[in-house]
């Protein structure tokens, strides 16, 4: 079953329409990947599905219906969203992101059980819990955004291009680790990417956007081997 | 000789401390600003009149309902903040995601209701407003200071405690602060911006509660008594780092000392003080613009 179903999802800013009727799913416990240039709508449709703008069309999460419920309410169902340039809470120290990560959440034990577990796959913050996070490079803000994002314990990870101003060798870690976190925890990730190459390694299923529609849709391996899509995201 | 240097080091010393008590006060208020500015990037002109409104709160309760003065004390701060709650819910929410321009307008506007109101309740002739403290003073070798300084002083580190205890230790006070810095980041880990915007108006309607209530006994109680007192504020919050709460506090105590120095030393001192206030602003604004403890923040574009 699929874990969320966008249906006809148009969404605007002002007069300029930057979603013209997405339809897509994912599916519980895959990874799935959302292509495409800059400014095609994928970060939109992030936005569209945690709330953060208004739409039209449907959204369900879970069989339930979602859409145009506010960004706290969406949290609250499960849905962590990692957006676009990190969020990071850059005057706070690392451990007070983590904290707000798990802000939702009541059952302290569980977080702390959480927190040992986030510490596993991102090693390097147990020593770096007390600096602000401002201090931390890119590489560390974007996995310690993934680290807040895992203290929701959420049902589905949005991330909006992980990889964006990283290093490729940084870029392969947080995949590397994401596609971990996807296995072990059976977490459902739905992760928007200008780097094609690397998104269609670890998805199972991608969609391609072009000006505000998905214009492609299928499994990785398939849309890997497409000449357009080769020709247009893969570069060779 | 000697004797004359003496007691210029016996008067210079109480100067100071009484300076550090009014510094005290406009450090109250001068985190009440902050504590709104550092949410929606807005001076809150009615600041001071909402402390006034609270201080002539306290003051009924005192007259009328014969209740003790930290009963009274206790009381107002409770009802500040539902005021200020209220108050953000009526007359800000439906602003929210303006200008910075409209919001300053609707804090004017808040301002004038505010004093027009009190001058309906209770009228423009000045009232006495009995404080807790004696007003005898204490000897330290050789300086005599103030009870009453010394009575504003602790009761407004309480009150800074609590705030700061709050804001460092609390779920509740980390999430207010995530929600000022980074609103839209905090909206997607679960926080109710919204909701914190309101509280933080609370909390900041009854931090000023405190200063209304501890300058009334010095001053007089009445409509427009909390005016000069904004304006010093203000120089403070701007001295400290407008979006800095601990600069408010430091940037209170130093302009409560700085101008209780030119009010005494100054011939005609006591009428310079507000302008002295304006000085601070303008020097700080032209020379260090991000104040003591503020930072200079980077914008992408």
């Amino acid at each position: 079953m699929a874990l969320l179903e966008l249906t006809d999802v148009t969404a605007s800013y002002g007069p300029i329409r930057a979603l013209h009727g997405v339809t897509a799913y994912v599916d519980e416990g895959s990874i799935v990947a959302l292509l495409g240039a800059n400014g095609a709508g994928k970060t939109t449709t992030l936005r569209a599905i945690s709330g953060v703008v208004r739409t039209g069309g449907r959204i369900t999460f879970n069989g339930r219906d979602i859409t145009n419920n506010k960004p706290a309410e969406v949290t609250r169902l499960g849905i962590a969203h990692v957006p676009e340039g990190r969020g990071t809470l850059a005057q706070l120290t690392v451990s007070e992101n983590l904290r707000m990560g798990a802000y939702i959440r009541s059952d302290g034990n569980g977080v702390k059980r959480d927190l040992d577990r986030v510490m596993g796959y991102f090693p390097w913050i147990r020593d770096r819990r007390n600096q602000v996070a401002a201090l931390l490079s890119g590489g560390e803000q974007q996995m310690l955004a993934i680290a807040r994002a895992l203290m929701l314990k959420p049902k589905l990870l949005l991330l909006d291009e992980p990889s964006l101003g990283l290093a490729p060798i940084v870029v392969r870690e947080i995949f590397r680790i994401v596609e971990a976190i996807n296995r072990e925890q059976n977490l459902t990730v739905f992760i928007v990417e200008q780097n094609a190459a690397l998104a269609l390694q670890v998805a199972r299923r991608a969609y391609v956007m072009e000006v505000g529609r998905i214009v492609l849709e299928g499994p990785s391996q398939e849309l890997a081997l497409d000449e357009s899509v080769r020709k247009s995201y893969l570069g060779y | 000789m000697l004797l004359a240097s003496v007691s210029f080091a016996q008067s210079l010393a109480q100067q100071v401390v009484s300076g550090i008590a009014s510094g005290a006060i406009y450090a109250s208020l001068a985190l009440a600003l902050v504590l709104i500015y550092r949410a929606m990037d807005v001076a809150n002109f009615a600041q001071g009149e909402m402390a006034m409104f609270a201080t002539f709160i306290a003051y009924t309760l005192i007259t009328q309902f014969h209740l003790a003065f930290f009963a009274a004390f206790a009381l107002t701060v409770v009802i500040a903040f539902a005021g200020g709650f209220a108050i953000e819910r009526v007359m800000i929410r439906p602003f929210e995601g303006s200008s910075v321009l409209t919001l300053v307008i609707v804090t004017l506007g808040l301002f004038s209701i505010v004093n027009g109101l009190a001058g309906l309740i209770w009228g423009y002739v000045f009232k006495t407003f009995s404080g807790p403290f004696s007003s005898n003073s204490i000897q330290f070798g050789g300086v005599y200071i103030g009870i009453q300084d010394l009575g504003v002083i602790a009761v407004t580190l309480v009150v800074l405690s609590v705030v700061f205890l709050l804001f460092r230790f609390t779920k509740l006070g980390l999430a207010m602060r995530a929600a000022s810095l980074y609103p839209e980041s905090s909206r997607l880990l679960g926080v109710r911006t919204s909701r914190m915007l309101a509280l933080g108006w609370g909390l900041s309607a009854s931090v000023g509660a405190v200063s209304g209530m501890m300058i009334a006994p010095i001053i007089y109680l009445d409509p427009n008594m909390m005016q000069p007192i904004l304006l010093f504020a203000f120089a403070a919050a701007v001295l400290g780092g407008i979006e800095s709460p601990l600069g408010a506090v430091v940037g209170g105590v130093l302009v409560g000392v700085l101008l209780a120095l030119v009010g005494t030393y100054l011939p005609g001192g006591q009428n310079l003080r507000t302008p002295f206030a304006l000085l601070v602003i303008v020097a700080v604004l032209l020379f260090r613009p991000a104040g003591l403890f503020g930072r200079i923040e980077a914008k992408r574009v």
